[in-house]
Formats: structure tokens, sequence, C-alpha cells
């Protein structure tokens, strides 16, 4: 290469370009909030079992709020032990008279009806899903609720198709399944549960977090809208207690459980001895891991949307993040700057990146963690962003300088915080990823094929993505290694959960 | 045999270090800036920006004098019926209309570009593309479009594409270089990363899509492409390098995504036309009759605003 030109032409650009700092036009996005005006909510919500609204036993009703500005959206009914039991009678019921021995084409109607009934009220589910949970408006209608409706789609279709997908063996279903769901992604949950188990034959008694129960019972309104027969899906709202409740109800034959690893723990422990079948979706610290041959500004926006995405409240968010040290410098520098264009704020606003935490209780957790992390003497990183006053917020936060023996990069801290660590070779990462209790999911960013299958294959989780992060799709399994859980739930996978094979 | 002593020429290696770009990965993040959401204020704004950023441009076989000064009218008189409107930035015209061009936008800061080095096609040896050039600045150009040679840069040559910029660089002088890569024939995006890092480094002041000529031309993907080359490099080195997409941008909401775009990767600093241009023939009316809508609240008839 001319190496005089190049001197020549650079002399050239830096005489005359100096950085230019006169005429710049300050252009900012004016607020764009999606109306919430045909989002129709009640004041107050009952228990939906057997088909009907029915108040709760003890009398008692609880309150969910807006985590973005505080402000209480309705009241919600606390279902005890009396209810749960007349939930699952109910779907005892509608398991032995109806369900159960209806054609499976019959059943697979009633499932596509549910799916095209949620995304006739989809603007509707997003806004609520945004309101009671504080994820951003663009995620909830570009992701949550649509890849909701796609679960039902999908295993509407199976419904009629068991025998292929088990090919030889005799399926049964199981009978009531008890499902009990968190509130990171809460409509999307329900359809996971609901929608296989239903595909299968099987009734639901169904618990939301009590953060977030908004959404189930507007599906509750759509499942009550599509003619499902009665008791065939119960929703029973409330706290702990009446999660408890279902998993000790003598007459459930399933429990499906999504949440923190230390419940799981729990639910496993109580139903040791029993013949319940159970499935266990549990918490995860999952790995990352940049390869100096990786495209790096889209690893860079993998690495946002792993750790980001929904305010990091993702089991599988990719937490603890590996760059090889060769770029290291280079991915952290592009990661900050990249940062720094987020805009967090209200989830309602169509342009906020970052939305709220979803409650006071998982701030004060992610607050606990920043400040161990602080302790341990990683060095943090948070772009300069005005936090508003009123409601739940915490701003992207990166740690650099990060061991394995740094509790925040063993710990699910279930926030926007990440962890970087660096490494040298492929054996030492594989080594590093693996070591951790948990073992959800894992992304591998390179350019070499090659490494990828060698990658997935000694990685050990559930879910690995390359050179992509956070995707999901009806037709894959998702489920755990280790204390991340077992079981799997979407694809063909997630239908054995739920049938007896013989 | 006898043993001569030979002198070794000292052979570079046409190597160049481009990072490599995961296009399933771009159009994720492109997705992104297309799902912002431009209203009220911002959009009134953003859209006179973009105005203002405008290349009006004609480039045919059959342009003449006549056309050349009615587009160039049209340029300082975008619609005079709206009081508080921008020029264009520049207009665009091969190097034998720059005389006429410049004649009837001299003293009004709306600048005379001219493309040059054998547009379209850049078939043609140096010294001819040297010497267009030198005319269209003879001819009172203010910026230069040059192509790059795509055969060269697609058979590996690209010391060659390298060396051919500098040289149009330093016959430019002072007036500002704009290489245009034409990305649709380049392919991949692996390519337009590559070619827009050799166009950077050899002393282009701004990189530009497409001729026009080529679809597909400036689709968000390749411009996402080019201004993630031109942000490594300022954050290398603090130098500012312009950005102007060209072709196949008619609508002011491509247009406002593409601001969106310039915005979030490299800032406010760019969003004026010394740093980002609109190579277009048919945005501005779009934008014209967009603006005309948010003022008074209904769409015009595009019978009301002039064709030059």
């Amino acid at each position: 290469m001319s190496t005089n030109l190049l001197i020549i032409s650079q002399l050239i650009k830096m005489a005359t370009k100096k950085k230019n700092t006169e005429q710049v036009s300050d252009w900012n996005y004016s607020p764009s909030f999606e109306s919430a005006s045909h989002l129709n909510l009640k004041k107050k919500y009952d228990l939906f079992i057997d088909g009907k609204w029915v108040k709760p036993s003890s009398g008692v009703y609880f309150k969910t709020i807006n985590p973005a500005n505080e402000e209480i959206l309705a009241e919600v009914a606390h279902g005890n032990q009396d209810d749960v039991d007349k939930a699952v009678k109910a779907a005892r019921k509608a398991y032995t008279d109806v369900w159960s021995i209806m054609h499976p084409a019959e059943r697979a109607k009633y499932i596509y009806r549910i799916a095209r009934l949620m995304q006739e009220r989809a603007r509707e589910l997003a806004v609520a899903e945004t309101l009671d949970a504080g994820k951003t408006i663009r995620e909830s209608r570009d992701i949550d609720v649509p890849l909701a409706c796609n679960y039902f789609f999908y295993y509407a279709g199976w419904a009629d198709k068991l025998e292929y997908a088990f090919p030889n063996r005799k399926v049964e279903s199981l009978g009531v399944a008890g499902q009990i769901i968190p509130w990171n992604f809460p409509l999307l949950m329900a359809a996971w549960k609901i929608a296989p188990a239903l595909a299968t034959g099987n009734t639901v008694v169904l618990k939301p977090a009590e953060t977030t129960p908004l959404t189930a019972l507007i599906l509750a309104e759509i499942i009550e809208e599509s003619g499902l027969p009665a008791g065939v899906v119960n929703i029973v709202t409330g706290h702990g207690d009446t999660g408890a409740a279902i998993v000790n109800h003598p007459d459930v034959n399933k429990i499906a459980f999504t949440g923190s690893t230390n419940v799981g723990k729990i639910i496993q422990k109580a139903l040791a001895g029993t013949a319940k079948k159970l499935t266990l979706e549990l918490g995860g610290k999952s790995a990352n891991i940049i390869f100096d041959d990786a495209p790096i500004d889209q690893a860079v926006e993998g690495i946002v949307n792993g750790i980001f995405f929904n305010q990091g409240h993702v089991c599988c968010a990719g937490s603890r993040l590996y760059v090889q040290e060769s770029v290291a410098d280079l991915v952290i520098q592009k990661l900050k700057s990249r940062m720094d264009s987020l805009y967090l704020g209200n989830p309602l606003d169509k342009n906020t990146d970052i939305g709220a935490i979803n409650s006071k209780e998982q701030l004060e957790t992610i607050h606990k963690y920043i400040k161990i992390g602080k302790q341990e003497g990683a060095e943090m990183y948070q772009p300069k962003c005005s936090i508003p006053a009123k409601g739940f917020y915490c701003a992207p936060t990166l740690f650099i300088n990060v061991a394995q023996s740094s509790v925040i990069a063993q710990e699910e801290i279930f926030g926007p915080v990440l962890t970087i660590q660096t490494f040298r070779t492929v054996d030492e990462v594989i080594q590093k990823a693996n070591n951790s209790p948990f073992g959800l999911a894992a992304g591998v960013w390179t350019d070499k094929g090659s490494r990828i299958f060698n990658l997935s294959s000694k990685l050990r989780a559930g879910v690995i993505w390359a050179n992509t992060y956070n995707k999901f799709d009806p037709t894959s399994p998702f489920g755990g290694y280790k204390e991340s859980g077992f079981g799997r739930e979407g694809g063909l996978h997630g239908l054995n959960s739920y049938v007896k094979l013989s | 045999m006898k043993n001569k002593l030979v002198k070794k020429e000292i052979i570079h290696p046409d190597n160049i270090f481009s990072p490599s770009i995961d296009k399933v990965g771009v159009e994720e993040r492109v997705a992104r800036f297309q799902s912002r959401s431009i209203k009220n204020e911002s959009k009134l704004q953003g859209l006179k920006i973009a105005l203002n950023m405008i290349d009006l441009t004609t480039l045919e076989g059959k342009d003449t004098p006549g056309k050349v000064k009615q587009m160039c009218y049209k340029a300082l008189h975008l619609h005079d019926v709206h009081p508080n409107l921008p020029t264009v930035a520049a207009v665009c015209v091969y190097p034998s209309m720059v005389r006429t061009a410049k004649n009837e936008v001299k003293g009004t800061g709306v600048k005379v570009a001219s493309v040059s080095t054998a547009f379209p096609s850049g078939q043609a040896p140096l010294d001819v593309k040297i010497r267009d050039t030198q005319f269209a600045l003879d001819e009172g150009a203010d910026e230069i479009d040059m192509v790059i040679s795509r055969g060269k840069f697609l058979s590996g040559e690209y010391n060659f594409v390298y060396d051919e910029i500098a040289k149009i660089k330093e016959t430019c002088g002072k007036a500002r270089l704009k290489v245009i890569l034409e990305t649709g024939e380049l392919a991949t995006l692996d390519n337009v990363r590559k070619a827009s890092d050799i166009a950077i480094y050899a002393g282009a002041d701004f990189i530009k899509t497409s001729t026009g000529k080529i679809q597909s031309a400036a689709t968000m993907q390749v411009t996402y492409t080019m201004l993630m080359a031109i942000k490594d490099y300022y954050d290398k080195t603090g130098i500012m390098i312009g950005m102007k997409p060209a072709g196949g941008i008619s609508t002011s909401k491509l247009a406002l995504h593409n601001l969106v775009m310039v915005k979030e990767i490299l800032g406010n600093a760019w969003l004026t036309n010394e740093w980002f241009r609109f190579g277009a023939s048919s945005l501005a009316n779009d934008i014209l009759m967009q603006i005309m809508k948010m003022e008074t609240g209904v769409y015009q008839s595009s019978d009301y605003f002039s064709i030059d």
C-alpha cells in the first residue's frame, strides 16, 4: 500500500476535519406513549373457577401496582386452600367428564380459538403487561404477546397428532396440572404452561405471580369468551400460600413450576414420595462467550439483548460475560458506548429500552448485589441516565474485573447487572462457563462453525445460542441442567411433560 | 547461473483488517431503529433536518442545462408557500453540468457536487479518472462524488482501490471527496465494511452507498454497516467522516429512520449536512408533503408540490 499517500491523506484530513462542534442540532425524541385507553381494567378481580368468577372464601383481596409509578392498578383475590380445593375439584370434574374424553381435534379447535382471541386483544394484553410488570411496551407488544399467541397456535396443532409425536407408544394424559408461574413473563409463561397441558388432554389450575396477575386474568376472560368447557382452566390468584396449597393438594397429578431455585427445592421436597409428576424451570447464571473472531458489533448487541432484555428479569439472561482477552478492551469500550444510547424510563413510551424493575423487593435485591460487587472490588460502569423519581428503576450496570470467585459472578441477580470476565483459550472458557451450579443457557459468538459445535456439545446448559441470544420459539424446547431445573417446555419435548407413555 | 544481486521490491500484501459482519444481527439491529416512534415536535424537527441534508440529484444521459437550471431553482425554492424551510444541502450533477449548476446556486450556500471517475461504472484508467475529477473541479464543483473500482475490489486488489482513492483525494485538494462504494455490487456486508475502511483510510471525507444506477442501493443494513465503520474510525482517531446514503430513500419515514440510526450510532454531532447527506431526487417532495400535513392537518395532493 502506498505509504506516502496514506500519510498525506491523513494529514489533509487532520487539517481539514477538526472535531466539528458548531452547528450541532439537538434532536431528541418526543414522548410517544402507547395509548392505554382501550384497556378497561376492573377495579376488583375474583378467582376464575369452574368457568365462573367467584369471590375468595377468605374475602381477602390484595393490590397489584404499576412498578413504573407505584400507582394501584386493581385489587385481586387472594385464593386460599379452600379456593384451591374448589379449583382442583372443578378441574378434576372437567377432566373426567369432558376434556379427557373429547376428540383431540375438538380440543385443538378450542386452543386455536383462544390463540385467535388473544390476537384480537393483543394491544390490550400488551398494555396490561407493561402496566403490571414494568416491561417496555416495545417488548410486550413485539415479543411477549405475539409469542404467547404462537405457543397456543403451535400446541393446538399437536392436539390430534400425539401418536406421531410418540410413535409406537400409547399416549395418555395425566389429569389435573397445577401450574405456578413467575412475574417476569406473566402472559408468556401462562401460555407455556396452559397450551401444552390442554393439547395433551389435561386440565389446569394456574396461579400467576402476586405482582403480575392481570394478564392471566384477562386470559381468563378470553378463555371464558372462547367457550372452553367450565373447569378446564382455572386461575387462582394469590401469594406463596396459594401456590403451596396447589403443590400439596392430593388430587393434583402434575406440578409445573417456573421461578426461583429456592422455591423449586421446597416444591421438590414436598412432592417426594408422591405420584405427582414434576417439572421445574428455575434460576440461571448463563454464560455469554465472545471469541476474538466474533462479529464484534453484533456480539455487543447480543450482550445488550442478553442481559438488559426485560431489565435482566430473564431466567436465561446472559449475565456472565466471557470475552477473549485479545478483544476485551474493544468489546468493553463498545459495550459502554452502546449502553450510553439506551433509553431508560416509562415503559409505556414506545422508545423506552429499559423499563421498570418488577417490584420494590426485587429492586432491593439488585441493589444488594450491586453493593456486594463494589465491595468485592470490581470496577462498575453505569451510563448517565436520569432515574424517574417514582417507581422502581435500575440503571444498566456493568462489572469489570470479576473472577469466578466473586459472589456477583456466582449468584443469580435477576436484574440489569452484567459481570465481565476474560479468558485466553477455548478449554479455559468451557471450564469457567460450566463452573456454576446453574445450567440454563449459554451464548457463543464466533465466526467459526466448528467452534460452535465444539462448545455446544461441551457446555452443560439446556439452551445454547450461537451468534444470537434470548431467542424463543414455540418449536424449540427450553429447560435447564443442574440447579436450573429439569423437564423441557416448548417443542415436541414440551408435550412429554404432560403425558404418560406406555 | 550468475548470482545476481536482485533488488527486491517490497510488496505489501492485500490485507485489510475489518471486523466480520453478521447479517442476521445487523437486520435485528436495524429493526430496532425502525421501531422508534418519532412523533410531534421531534418529527417536524427531524423532517426539516432531513430536508436540509438532501443532495438534489440528476444524473441522466439526457441531462441538459435546462433541466439542471430548473432543478437548481427547486433546490433554492423548495416550497415557497412555507416561509420557514431550509434549502437542500447541494445539487449533484455530471461534470459537464457543473458550470451551469454553479452559476445558478452561486452565493446561496447550496453546494455543487459532481460525480466523477467515470461514473457510474468506474471502468476507466486512473489518468482519465484524474482528468475527469480535475475538469469538474475546474468547472467549480465544491464536492466530488467518485466511484470505487468494484471490479478490482471483487478480485481482491484492495491496494489498487486504496491507491486510486488516495490519488483522487490528492486531486481534490480542498474540495470534499465522497467515495461511492456501489454496495449493490459488493453483495455482502463484509465487503461493504471492507470497502468502507479502505475508503476512509485512503482519505474519503464522506462515504456514500450507491450511484443510484444499481438495485439494491441504500438499504438500512448497508448504511448501518458504513456508520459503524465511521464510528470505529472516529473512536480511534477523533476524526469525523461523513455519510451519504443514496438511492432508494424516497419517503419521509425512511429518512427519519436513517436519522434515528445516525443519532443513536454517531450522536447529534453528525445530524447536520456537513456530516450526513441523502442522495435523492424524489425525497424532498415527500418530506414537504409531510411537513405541510403536520402544520395544516391535511394531506395535500402532489400537484401542490413542484417537481423540478
